[in-house]
């Protein structure tokens, strides 16, 4: 399971605080206690509060200044991608493109030139699709840039867009549906991702729709995910269902952290 | 048209461990030997690199095992009864990378010695020669937990490679490991997830798992090699995927385990038509140890001369790029 931590994210009081007073210590924090945890990627996202490379450039340094692990850059502008892609210390993963060549061909020449990964949308610059097939055929789009490009499968990810079940009831199973169809899409096939929290967004009892949609994720052939990994049961259910999927060896201690 | 692809990438690197310490390490080894690191399957050098050669330790017992056949104890010669003769017979007739000593002698269930008399014969073998060592206990894990202590004291600094370590006494082990400077070997019966377990024990009870190498328990051909073999190959394909439990390089205990199964003892009196013994024996034996080079052994202990002769040439041919 690819782990990509959320919580540098200025959606979070704490952390748009610190970036409005360019405060380190929030950052860093929060950076440590992910990479110990365990996170392969820590999201950086300077959201609504500037719009300003500067300012998502000092959020990165801030990061790389305390742990190594590789940041994924969370912007759709490519203003701000173009400048903070050259201070990554290490490849970064870019978060995220949509489908529509305006944006998508830019995200995969970075790709290119900084051998970085990249998370695609299944959705277009207007809207996001109600139906599986939709979303398969959108994410179909990205694959065939990303192959025509001659990159590494192993460096996309094809996210099939989390809906809140509390608005959206009917879209949980078209995500599952459209996660198990994106496997077919080349082979080895792009690893799959999705922004767990979006799922429980306003909703009660937020953890258990978490883990509970996490798992049946997994088992659709989600192998990536950006989300809280301090949460110790999410994290563990994670890994239970991998091992469930065969995608891990059992051993009795498998919780054990790596 | 496009002929399609088939190499496979893996996105992790088998750990490396190195067995041994130079003067300038702290140790007296003339020579280290470094193991794994691979980044592909055995010898698929064009997916990937396999940067260090399958070592081949001589197998020197410290009491003669009494179900050997004459065939083996001839060839060795009469140094197999003085472990520090055979040691140095190994290096320096049959050329072998490192030594593993198998302390039988300490074996409840036959001559029960003494703790001090392993170590003895652990700091005897180290000065007599000067390549790495690997020590073996007798398998009474009870008595191992007398005797490897003592051993590893003996050999402290020297960078050996000692075990077995086993979910029943993996904390022991991991304590002396740390405390003397040694690497271990994790052993597990036949059983891939007891395998990883023992890994995350140790890691566990405090020791890097980058000092361990794994050992499934060797079985000769014939007595569930097939297994052991898919269990080296599953071990060996998690870990190039990424499980860090699994990226472990892997001994094969060939001579220990060859030397006792009819087809490598029982001559044609026993056997009408399988051929001599003579030459079976060290055939079975080099077998055996081709089969694990291919699953990705890493070591290869062997005892028979001619053997440990044509599995150095099996590894020098598949080295060659």
């Amino acid at each position: 399971m690819i782990l990509i931590g959320e919580r540098i994210n200025t959606g979070f009081k704490d952390i748009k605080q610190a970036v409005l007073d360019k405060n380190p210590a929030p950052l860093q924090d929060w950076a440590k206690k992910q990479a110990e945890a365990g996170a392969h990627y820590l999201d950086v996202n300077l959201g609504a509060v500037s719009g300003k490379p500067e300012d998502m450039i000092w959020m990165i340094e801030q990061v790389q200044a305390v742990v190594d692990t590789p940041i994924s850059i969370d912007t759709n502008k490519l203003a701000i991608l173009n400048e903070a892609i050259k201070v990554c210390k290490r490849p970064p993963l870019l978060n995220s493109t949509t489908c529509s060549p305006e944006k998508l061909n830019p995200f995969v020449e970075l790709c290119v030139q900084h051998n970085a990964s990249m998370i695609g949308l299944a959705m277009d610059e207007t809207s996001s699709p109600k139906e599986a097939a939709k979303r398969v055929e959108f994410a179909g789009v990205i694959t065939a840039a990303w192959m025509e490009a001659g990159l590494p499968m192993e460096r996309l990810f094809l996210d099939p867009i989390v809906m809140p079940v509390k608005f959206m009831q009917d879209q949980g199973k078209e995500f599952l549906e459209a996660a198990r169809q994106f496997q077919m899409l080349s082979d080895p096939p792009p690893n799959i991702s999705c922004g767990l929290s979006n799922i429980a967004s306003k909703a009660t009892e937020k953890k258990l729709i978490n883990r509970t949609f996490l798992v049946m994720a997994i088992a659709a052939g989600v192998n990536a995910v950006i989300c809280d990994v301090l949460d110790v049961d999410l994290i563990n259910a994670a890994k239970t269902a991998e091992l469930l999927m065969n995608r891990e060896i059992y051993a009795d201690a498998y919780l054990q952290k790596s | 048209m496009q002929i399609v692809d088939v190499k496979e990438k893996w996105t992790n690197r088998i750990n490396t461990v190195t067995l041994g310490a130079t003067k300038a390490e702290g140790g007296t080894r003339a020579k280290t030997v470094t193991i794994g690191g691979e980044t592909t399957l055995p010898f698929l050098t064009f997916e990937g690199e396999i940067p260090n050669p399958p070592a081949v330790a001589g197998l020197v017992v410290d009491v003669v095992p009494e179900d050997w056949p004459d065939v083996l104890k001839q060839a060795i010669g009469k140094e197999i009864n003085s472990p520090v003769e055979w040691a140095q017979k190994a290096v320096r007739d049959w050329k072998v990378d490192l030594i593993c000593l198998k302390l039988l002698g300490p074996d409840p269930l036959g001559r029960n010695l003494s703790a001090d008399h392993a170590a003895k014969t652990v700091k005897d073998v180290l000065s007599a020669v000067d390549v790495p060592l690997i020590i073996w206990g007798c398998g009474d894990l009870q008595k191992d937990n007398e005797i490897l202590p003592a051993c590893s004291q003996a050999a402290r600094g020297e960078n050996c490679l000692i075990g077995p370590a086993t979910d029943k006494n993996y904390r022991t082990l991991a304590a002396i490991g740390k405390a003397d400077k040694h690497k271990l070997i994790g052993e597990a019966p036949v059983d891939i997830n007891i395998a990883k377990q023992i890994n995350i024990l140790l890691q566990d009870a405090g020791f890097d798992i980058k000092d361990v190498v794994m050992c499934q328990v060797t079985a000769a051909l014939g007595y569930g090699f097939d297994y052991v073999y898919t269990i080296f190959e599953r071990v060996r394909i998690a870990g190039l995927k990424g499980d860090k439990h699994m990226a472990l390089p892997q001994i094969a205990n060939v001579g220990w385990e060859t030397w006792k199964v009819k087809e490598a003892i029982a001559d044609e009196d026993v056997l009408p038509g399988w051929g001599k013994l003579e030459q079976r024996g060290p055939r079975w034996e080099a077998a055996t140890a081709a089969g694990y080079i291919q699953a990705g052994a890493d070591i290869l202990t062997l005892a028979h001369p001619e053997s440990i002769a044509v599995t150095k040439q099996t590894i020098s041919e598949l080295m060659e790029k």
